[in-house]
């Protein structure tokens, strides 16, 4: 049992929990996730650790609280506990000193980012957060964000808060400053939902600016046994949990991803198609 | 009931003339709308006539057929007998998870492959017998561990609670050791629990052996990801000693364009979602399960029977095993073998995938293979398969299952350098189970790479032997 020691709903549905897992606090470096199972029966979920606190043994989590899975989560999480947290998983966010460093964020992937932006600020970078949501009440983090970053830019689709339009938009600003100009990133993470990191892999591509994407494909165990999180990256197939979740945005094969992660929206229904079809087609019983 | 006199009574002639027992088992085209267990199990009066085939030979080769040296002729006797508590007793003394041996172990391989008995009709089924008696120690509440030895003072770390884990923690807290096991997951059991399907092996008896350790004293710690969240140097502060039992890894896929379509799963994939996050279990599970009117798995061993069979029971009308070589070269258990033969499972030897070909919507829709011949042997004495030019074919398919393999998890290994490693990422340990860090033991499947359960419980035998004299050589009792 991990006990939860606050519950928060920081945005619709967006919920931060802080939770007592020492060891994995100890661990914990910016880039890596858990695998939490709310309770007996329930699916395994990972999530982004989004801070840490060594000293009081807590790590902190943000939860956008979308289906069954995270509602249950949110759900034991208020109850008190989560049965299981396991962690940390997946490979550590390379931070380099590159300067001037761009951090776009989609949505709840902003929670990803936040240890990722506040590590390379702390490593010496100057860093322009672009954060965005569809409107004022989804955008997350803003402040918090503001106390390491140079700038936060953010983005509303309905232009409740911000400038209005997508991220692509305000780092397409950046991305046009001249090449020695305080405004010009010399690296680009982007974390956010596919469509989203595709589109800012490829405003970065043709200037070859290093681009980096956290991924989230479905995941099982987490530790590398299953391959359900396999990505193909350079034409590699590549494993989000124990290679990544951190890949070269412009290796991606987005298009795979995308389709992988739609896989259980409604498996059932095309079971039932497939058994009509065949039994139809007379194949044997 | 048999009479006690009666076996030592029988001749040689007598024993041969009894034929082997047959196993009862579940009907073949009920138990594929099911996962209860197929073998029902021996009656005690089958049981009892199926050890008085044993011959009593003087060379005994069954026992040093056995991975983990079962007294096998011994405990045989006491079965001829009647002396089921007898035999229970032998039998626990030499194998501390015997309810799964007897269930999983490929007995045609070691002990029943050399029996003499065989060499004249067929062997004695040792490990149904060893099943039978595991089953009536749960059922009559005979436990193995009688009284709590004494605590040495020594504390010892086991990664891991797969078969090698669980046996070398048995061992050690037998001998008084502080035993505690550090388990990625959030349940026991390891491969005995994500990987075989409850037809195979039931879960309680999982279940059953861990309380076993548990009521032992041997403590267990899930979720803890050793080379994550703690690693094997922070262990080697706490313990006195360590062996590393984190089995299999990364499944190894087949490289060939399609694989990542939705649909296509590693065997580890599958069988997690199906056993470990029991989607088996229909709607009452929260894990979600591609289904297929027809599911093809590739490969030939007990993981692609499992995986085969398992996508019969969850609705595949046909369910193929996709194997590039011959049924002779199968690795797969006999029994898996006949029962999927029985359950209307397909097999198709001598084919290999060459493409997997998807939809629109990114689900698989049918693989392309090419038919292989048997050419000379290659490094594991098999021979080896070779393409037979333009044979290509197109097999309808929802469902595809790898089964190929897997390769070493880097985990535990990245974050203790000071390991030596073969070439392939494995763990190389010396002829006692000792790596190259001192008091730091390794066996099971990240030492040998894929290999079986009953050879991890064989090297958790031998290991918590060697961790005991080295602790007793090296360390002082911590109190």
């Amino acid at each position: 049992m991990f006990k939860i020691l606050s519950e928060q709903e920081i945005a619709p549905a967006v919920h931060r929990l802080v939770v007592a897992a020492p060891r994995i606090a100890a661990a914990r470096q910016p880039g890596q996730f858990v695998i939490v199972r709310a309770a007996e029966g329930a699916e395994r979920i990972p999530l982004t650790i989004a801070d840490a606190d060594s000293a009081a043994g807590t790590i902190t989590l943000i939860v956008q609280a979308v289906g069954d899975g995270t509602r249950r989560i949110i759900e034991q999480a208020r109850a008190g506990s989560l049965r299981d947290v396991a962690g940390p998983l997946g490979r550590p966010t390379e931070i380099e000193r590159f300067g001037n460093v761009a951090c776009v964020g989609g949505g709840v992937g902003t929670a990803v980012l936040f240890p990722l932006a506040k590590a390379l600020a702390a490593a010496g970078n100057a860093v322009t957060a672009i954060i965005g949501g569809r409107s004022k009440g989804l955008v997350i983090l803003h402040q918090e964000m503001a106390e390491f970053c140079r700038q936060v830019l953010v983005t509303t689709e309905d232009g409740s808060m911000g400038i209005k339009g997508f991220v692509t938009a305000a780092l397409a600003e950046l991305l046009a400053a001249p090449a020695d100009s305080a405004q010009r990133p010399a690296a680009v993470y982007a974390v956010g939902p596919v469509p989203m990191m595709r589109a800012v892999a490829e405003q970065t591509r043709p200037a070859g600016i290093r681009t980096i994407v956290s991924l989230n494909p479905i995941m099982v165990d987490g530790t590398g046994m299953c391959g359900g999180c396999r990505v193909t990256v350079g034409g590699q197939i590549r494993f989000a949990c124990v290679d990544g979740p951190e890949f070269d945005g412009h290796a991606v094969d987005y298009a795979e991803l995308s389709s992988r992660q739609n896989a259980y929206l409604d498996p059932r229904c095309k079971l039932d198609e497939q058994l009509a079809a065949s039994q139809k087609k007379g194949s044997r019983a | 009931m048999a009479d006690p006199t009666e076996n030592r009574s029988l001749t040689p002639k007598e024993r041969l003339a009894i034929g082997r027992v047959a196993m009862p088992q579940q009907d073949p085209a009920a138990r594929v709308t099911n996962f209860s267990e197929v073998n029902l199990g021996l009656e005690e009066s089958a049981a009892v006539m199926e050890a008085r085939r044993c011959l009593m030979c003087k060379n005994r080769p069954c026992v040093a057929g056995c991975p983990v040296g079962v007294r096998i002729p011994e405990f045989l006797e006491q079965v001829a007998q009647g002396n089921f508590a007898t035999a229970a007793e032998i039998l626990y003394g030499d194998n501390a998870l015997p309810a799964i041996a007897g269930r999983v172990c490929p007995q045609e391989r070691q002990c029943e492959e050399v029996c003499v008995r065989g060499k004249k009709g067929q062997s004695v089924a040792i490990g149904w017998l060893e099943r039978f008696i595991a089953d009536w120690s749960a059922a009559h509440g005979f436990t193995a561990a009688a009284a709590k030895p004494a605590a040495t003072g020594y504390r010892v770390a086991v990664v891991g609670s797969g078969p090698g884990g669980l046996t070398a923690a048995g061992e050690l807290a037998k001998r008084g050791h502080d035993v505690t096991i550090f388990e990625a997951l959030h349940d026991s059991g390891g491969v005995l629990r994500y990987g075989i399907p409850e037809f195979r092996l039931p879960k309680r008896i999982v279940d059953a052996e861990v309380a076993g350790l548990v009521s032992l004293g041997v403590k267990i710690e899930f979720n803890v990801v050793v080379g994550k969240t703690i690693t094997v140097p922070d262990m080697l502060k706490d313990f006195d000693a360590c062996f590393i039992a984190n089995g299999a890894g990364l499944p190894v896929f087949l490289n060939v364009p399609g694989e990542n379509l939705k649909g296509v799963y590693s065997a580890n994939e599958y069988l997690t979602r199906v056993n470990l996050m029991g989607a088996w279990k229909g709607s009452q599970s929260s894990t979600p399960i591609a289904r297929g009117a027809t599911a093809v798995v590739f490969g030939g061993g007990n993981t692609a029977m499992d995986s085969v069979r398992t996508a019969r029971r969850l609705g595949s009308q046909r369910a193929v095993l996709a194997y590039r070589r011959g049924r002779a070269e199968m690795p797969a258990r006999a029994e898996e073998v006949a029962h999927a033969e029985e359950e209307g499972i397909e097999f198709m030897f001598l084919v290999a995938p060459v493409e997997i070909l998807g939809d629109a919507q990114g689900w698989v829709r049918a693989v392309k293979l090419q038919r292989m011949e048997l050419g000379e042997p290659d490094a594991s004495g098999r021979r080896r398969p070779v393409v037979v030019p333009g044979s290509d074919f197109e097999l309808p398919a929802e469902l595809v299952i790898v089964a190929v393999g897997t390769k070493a998890n880097p985990l535990l290994t990245r974050t203790c350098p000071q390991l030596a490693l073969n070439p392939w990422g494995n763990i190389i340990a010396d002829e006692n189970h000792m790596t190259s860090i001192p008091g730091v033991f390794a066996g099971g499947d990240i030492v040998r790479g894929g290999a079986t359960v009953i050879l991890a419980m064989g090297d958790g035998k031998e290991a918590a032997g060697r961790i005991d004299q080295y602790l007793r050589q090296n360390k002082t009792p911590r109190r």
